[in-house]
């Protein structure tokens, strides 16, 4: 899903390669609030097609890794490269650059006063200049072939958690996005919910999507990641395959933590 | 409920007091409890129907013994002068009519405005900021008269106007008044949208005016849709008001009768026909107060 075509005005360079080119490279990206170190020094690269996934306490600062990324929060030193591009130069188009990434948010953060059709295909309409008409097909196949065909007129408060949920990663997919950004998506769901959610996030993997996922699930972790991050106190502690991170952790305190969460 | 959708939702509870459930009849107890519910809501109405009609009768038989009835109602109840003025003052009406349409068009306009301005972040607008923050705090703060002799008599005297009819200045004045308030109201709907909205919005790519057309201001308005109707409720009758600029609208009309007759029927007249302009709007405000509050706590009874 290197994306050519319609979504990448800031970087006219790099997306030749086909194979494995990197797609996001972290170099010691630093940010405190305040008092509060909150990332200190997270470097961290993303191969295409790669899932990542972040593991580590509330607090260890997988939020705010993914809210420097989508330029949501500035950082205090260090860089952050984009398919070549070095998005944390202020002279960089930030709308631009947050149209290439797609993300989901832990509350869905759908728009309550739009159908669920209208905000699947907003950003297509108004950010990529996609005809209306193209859009909504694209969008209703989309809906249909996760099982919400029906849904494609309703309001997003007629939906289940879970509904809300597939269609907010419909949201963030629909306009092929570089990278896809997935924060504690399944946290605010009922346990019934999580599971068609994660097989979403899964199916979205397996067709080749770039992605970087915080979360708390590490059965899914496992199943799913090509590699899994473990950060601790605003910096990547360890990293690895999931059988490594998961079978045999290097660190004491990503034992501690594993032993933690999963004896719950 | 279409339970097509794989995962659809269990057990979505059904419309409160919905009837046509077909497998089940209701338990004496619970038909016990309707009969008591039936009842009491019986005695409820005939209770309050009991009191409006004594509270009346008192309130008429008061007003109607009082010493000075006769004469209050010779020369405020006068329905030949009644009769007589209203033409005169229904054509006035409709001079109110048209300065409301474009006071309200104004207003929209010119308080979106305001509100956007006043909700701009980020150093470089300060100016507008403060411009805005000032402007909303000297016209709430200003009686809506002064307003209109500053306007209606001060702008004209500048001589770089053309020479306009009254009523245009006095429209002006009440749009510039009311433009505060519903600036006001609507940076309040605004501000009530969730940030995590705007965060959403901003993710997607879409710009800061672009988030603010199509996800905050649309449900900010949403928010804010009852005190905005009330707000054109008072503006109904006080583009009255432009009156004292000497337009001929219902209440100057109303005056000029009132002059040549010595009698106030036709300010009566004037006030029921305000009252009959604005009644079916108060009443479509209070419905859908009603039906907003009701779908905010659905599935409460409290």
């Amino acid at each position: 899903m290197s994306d050519s075509s319609s979504s990448s005005p800031a970087s006219p360079a790099s997306s030749a390669s086909p194979e494995r080119s990197t797609v996001l490279a972290l170099e010691g990206v630093r940010k405190s609030f305040g008092d509060n170190l909150v990332l200190r020094g997270v470097d961290l690269e993303i191969a295409s097609h790669e899932v990542v996934v972040v593991i580590g306490a509330s607090g260890s600062g997988k939020s705010t890794l993914m809210r420097t990324i989508n330029l949501i929060e500035q950082i205090d030193d260090g860089r952050i490269v984009l398919g070549g591009d070095d998005i944390t130069d202020p002279r960089v188009d930030v709308d631009a650059t947050r149209a290439r990434i797609g993300v989901v948010f832990q509350h869905f953060n759908l728009f309550p006063h739009m159908k669920v059709i209208d905000n699947v295909t907003l950003a297509a309409r108004r950010v990529h200049g996609m005809p209306a008409a193209d859009a909504r097909a694209r969008g209703e196949e989309m809906l249909e072939r996760i099982g919400l065909g029906e849904k494609v007129d309703d309001y997003p408060d007629r939906l289940s958690g879970g509904q809300q949920q597939r269609v907010a990663i419909v949201r963030a997919i629909l306009t092929d996005p570089e990278l896809l950004l997935l924060d504690e998506i399944t946290s605010a769901l009922d346990p019934m919910l999580v599971g068609e959610v994660l097989d979403l996030v899964r199916s979205l993997g397996d067709s080749g999507s770039t992605i970087l996922m915080a979360t708390h699930e590490m059965s899914f972790a496992r199943d799913v990641a090509d590699r899994v991050v473990f950060m601790h106190q605003g910096r990547i502690l360890e990293q690895g395959t999931p059988e490594e991170i998961f079978g045999s952790p290097r660190e004491e305190a990503t034992r501690e933590f594993l032993a933690r969460v999963m004896h719950r | 409920m279409t339970d097509g959708a794989p995962g659809a939702t269990h057990g979505a509870p059904g419309m409160p007091g919905a009837s046509g459930h077909h497998d089940w009849e209701p338990s004496d107890l619970e038909l016990d409890r309707r009969r008591y519910r039936k009842r009491a809501s019986a005695r409820s109405v005939l209770i309050a129907a009991v009191s409006t009609l004594v509270f009346t009768a008192v309130v008429w038989v008061a007003l109607v013994n009082s010493p000075g009835w006769d004469a209050v109602k010779e020369s405020f109840f006068n329905l030949e002068i009644g009769r007589d003025s209203f033409p005169d003052v229904l054509e006035g009406l409709w001079l109110n009519i048209r300065a409301l349409f474009f006071a309200v068009i104004g207003v929209a306009v010119l308080g979106t405005l305001l509100a956007v301005m006043r909700s701009l972040r980020g150093p470089v607008w300060f100016p507008l900021r403060a411009i805005a923050t000032i402007y909303t705090d000297m016209f709430r703060g200003m009686p809506v008269l002064i307003v209109l002799y500053l306007v209606g008599f001060g702008i004209p005297a500048l001589d770089i106007f053309p020479r306009l009819p009254a009523a245009v200045w006095g429209t002006i004045a009440i749009t510039l008044c009311y433009s505060a308030y519903v600036a006001e109201v609507l940076r309040a709907g605004m501000e009530a949208v969730h940030p995590s909205q705007r965060v959403a919005a901003r993710s997607l790519g879409l710009s800061h005016g672009e988030t603010l057309r199509l996800v905050v201001i649309p449900q900010g308005l949403r928010k804010v849709v009852p005190p905005l109707m009330n707000d054109f409720v008072s503006m109904q009758k006080d583009v009255g008001l432009i009156s004292i600029l000497g337009a001929v609208d219902a209440i100057r009309a109303a005056q000029i009768d009132v002059a040549a007759t010595y009698n106030f029927t036709p300010y009566v007249v004037a006030a029921l026909l305000f009252i009959a302009l604005s009644l079916p709007f108060i009443r479509l405000t209070d419905y859908v107060s009603k039906r907003m509050a009701q779908r905010e706590q659905m599935g409460g009874t409290v």
